[in-house]
């Protein structure tokens, strides 16, 4: 039975991309905008109707697999088209549809009146249709497919208004520097499907782990060029440099990349083939490190940021660095946990923050914002849960639950643990001061801005929805000392194995509570002594325009990548290689002007050359 | 009995002639003409040479020389009179038509 529903849940948004790619021009926009998210509301539904009959009956080895095709058949590689659910793909399709349900709602509202209107939800259909493509192929190699679909979405959502030539500008650097990392990802699904002789997950696991030795050089390399693949999708350090400009896309865009689609297929992929990088323990030091050093830098770019949408994408690159820590600490439950939650409470901060933009005329600068908490009482709550959620304030917020889970998972990790959870303490810090400085600026204070226009039903319900999410499901999955819930855990225990309960140190989570609320205290105060109403002011210093720019990444790339690029462009264009045959042309040319001289078509001229060929031709034979 | 060098001279002499007629004037008729004188130079070599050994075949050479000479002329003629349809005059300078154009 469910396996004959699974096609609909990637088939019906699919669907629905095709009806309105087809004939979106001639459909008004109330139609087009109810198949948008009519399409990827009745795959939530699909999926919800199937996760409640996996709650009451799990099937038989908590797998489903419908095997809809056989996409090729060689001698020593196969592949098929087939949809593989397990409790993690099935974790995933939900958020993906009903968050993603939630955002289609949304812009129907948010969307309203914008030119495009129907191809907007084409390109939004076909990217939650392509992220469960993703999320629930049984073969790498139709994972593959959905991966760049993701891409090729987030490349035609972010240029949506293609008028402006930055925007597209934003498009290209996403969907290039995605690719890049993509490359990499390729080249490792070539590696195993050499080695393995097959990309259908399950098998190809079975025959990693009965072929290689852990910690061998084949496991570490093809989870290595995974990784990359994973870092470039999911934004993180170096790779992470299109996200903050993919934020010239419409503010709903934004928040279904950042929650629901995109930018968690990395960790997806690392979940999904964990028992490839358990082979690999180098890979999941180098997960470690990198996810340390994104979160960090990720926080303390967030703290400068004067765009609304850029302090939220800087926050979703440090969250996700938070989920490959626990990544890197083999914690696949507390990474899936705290994509949960993210999911929920990121989408709710971008709902919230496109619902305020769009009552300001889409003003995105917090510093020309203000004293909207009388203003916007919804997007003021829903924004605040958001915030709470981010900076992981205990108890009342879910990113609270989520965060200890990873931070204790980091601790315990044997080695480099220490340095993991010091990171992500500090960077829970920063998380709890940067958040809290959004909320302040934009909603405390005098009103400086003009506010127009009203909400209807689709802006608030899933704002609304969202935020009472962001309150509760948390408690799915919580500390010993707070009941020691496992809702979430023995859910996944099937494909993630029983999660071991840590004995603690209290340092642990007595740190984990003081240290957001101590960030909102900092914050707070650096609000009211001015400090961060300074940084509109005072010109920036150079921390302030280092930080600003993101570390200077862009700029070491233009060094470093796209100048040399450039370079080689410029001499090729000339084609050097090609100039050396000219000098064949050139003497051809010169000895053909020489020649033609002769050729002057004066007959005594020819008689005479004539007479004396034939006389040097008499002397030669008469002397030589 | 005249020396069988003589005729040599002699022969030399007109092709001379003829060469000089060729390179130096510049009307077209007068150019077929040394051609011509050119050519009886040469029979008057063959004839010379058949006399002095004793052997015939320098006058049938001879006769084929006039062979050649008459069909030559008749084909140099032919483009004189349509080189004087085409241009004033028949000046061999102004004939330049099949030259190289730049």
């Amino acid at each position: 039975m469910t396996a004959q529903l699974l096609w609909l849940v990637p088939g019906l948004p699919l669907l629905g991309a095709v009806v309105l790619g087809c004939c979106g021009r001639v459909l008004p926009a109330r139609v087009a905008g109810a198949i948008g998210a009519g399409s990827v509301g009745a795959a939530g539904l699909v999926a919800a109707v199937i996760a409640l009959r996996w709650w009451h009956q799990a099937p038989a080895g908590d797998v489903v697999i419908d095997p809809l095709w056989s996409w090729m058949a060689l001698p020593g590689f196969s592949s098929r088209i087939a949809l593989y659910l397990d409790p993690v793909s099935l974790l995933m399709t939900l958020v993906i549809t009903l968050v993603g349900f939630l955002i289609h709602l949304f812009s129907t509202e948010y969307m309203a009146g914008e030119d495009g209107y129907s191809r907007y939800f084409a390109y939004l259909n076909l990217f939650v249709a392509a992220m469960l493509l993703l999320v629930l192929a049984s073969d790498l190699l139709v994972m593959f497919v959905g991966w760049e679909g993701v891409g090729v979405c987030s490349y035609l959502l972010v240029g949506f208004w293609y008028g402006d030539p930055a925007n597209g500008y934003a498009a290209q650097k996403s969907f290039i520097v995605t690719r890049i990392a993509d490359i990499a990802m390729l080249a490792g699904l070539l590696l195993l499907s050499l080695q393995l002789g097959t990309l259908d997950i399950q098998p190809m696991l079975a025959a990693a782990r009965a072929d290689w030795a852990p910690g061998a050089m084949a496991p570490t390399l093809a989870a290595l060029l995974l990784l990359i693949g994973g870092w470039g999708k999911s934004a993180q350090a170096p790779l992470h440099t299109w996200l903050p400009d993919a934020m010239a896309g419409p503010t709903p865009v934004s928040a279904l990349i950042h929650a629901a689609t995109m930018v968690t297929a990395g960790v997806y992929l690392v979940v999904r083939l964990h028992g490839l990088f358990e082979m690999a323990p180098a890979v999941l030091d180098v997960i470690a490190l990198g996810a340390v050093a994104t979160l960090l830098i990720a926080a303390c770019c967030a703290l400068v940021q004067s765009d609304i949408k850029r302090v939220l994408a800087y926050s979703t690159m440090s969250q996700i660095g938070y989920m490959f820590l626990a990544l890197g600490a083999g914690a696949w439950g507390a990474a899936l946990f705290h994509f949960l939650t993210h999911a929920v409470f990121k989408a709710l901060l971008f709902l919230s923050a496109g619902a305020i933009t769009m009552r300001l005329h889409h003003e995105q600068n917090i510093f020309k914002m203000g004293g909207l908490r009388g203003e916007l009482p919804i997007a003021f709550w829903s924004f605040l849960v958001g915030a709470a959620s981010l900076a992981a304030l205990p108890l009342v917020s879910a990113g609270f639950f989520s965060k200890e889970m990873v931070l204790g998972a980091a601790w315990a990790r044997p080695g480099l643990g220490a340095v993991m959870w010091v990171a992500g303490i500090t960077g829970a810090f920063l998380t709890a001061v940067y958040s809290f400085r959004a909320v302040f600026l934009v909603f405390l204070g005098p009103v400086t801005t003009r506010v127009s226009g009203s909400y209807g039903v689709r802006i608030w319900l899933p704002l609304c929805v969202l935020a009472a999410v962001a309150l509760g499901i948390g408690w799915l999955e919580t500390p010993a000392f707070l009941g020691g819930a496992q809702i979430f855990a023995a859910m996944l225990a099937p494909v993630l194995g029983a999660g071991v309960v840590e004995r603690l140190p209290l340092l642990v989570p007595v740190a984990g509570m003081v240290v957001p609320v101590a960030g909102v205290v900092v914050s707070y105060g650096l609000y009211r002594s001015g400090f961060w109403h300074a940084q509109a002011v005072r010109p920036a210093g150079v921390l302030r325009r280092f930080l600003g720019s993101g570390m200077g990444f862009d700029a070491l790339f233009e060094v470093t990548l796209v100048r040399p690029y450039l370079w080689l462009v410029a001499v090729l264009r000339r084609d050097p290689v090609d100039r050396l045959f000219d000098v064949l042309r050139d003497v051809a040319m010169a000895a053909h002007r020489w020649l033609r001289a002769g050729q002057g078509g004066k007959l005594r001229r020819y008689a005479a050359w004539l007479v004396a060929g034939s006389a040097a031709a008499v002397l030669c034979v008469v002397f030589a | 009995m005249i020396p069988w060098t003589a005729p040599l001279v002699l022969a030399l002499m007109l092709f001379l002639l003829g060469l000089l007629g060729l390179l130096a004037r510049r009307g077209l008729v007068f150019v077929l003409m040394s051609i011509e004188i050119m050519l009886n130079a040469a029979g008057l070599l063959f004839v010379a040479a058949g006399a002095r050994w004793g052997n015939p075949d320098g006058q049938i050479m001879f006769i084929f020389v006039l062979n050649l000479a008459g069909a030559e002329l008749a084909l140099g003629l032919i483009l004189l009179l349509r080189i004087r349809a085409r241009l004033p005059d028949l000046d061999a300078d102004a004939a330049d038509l099949l030259r190289d154009a730049p």
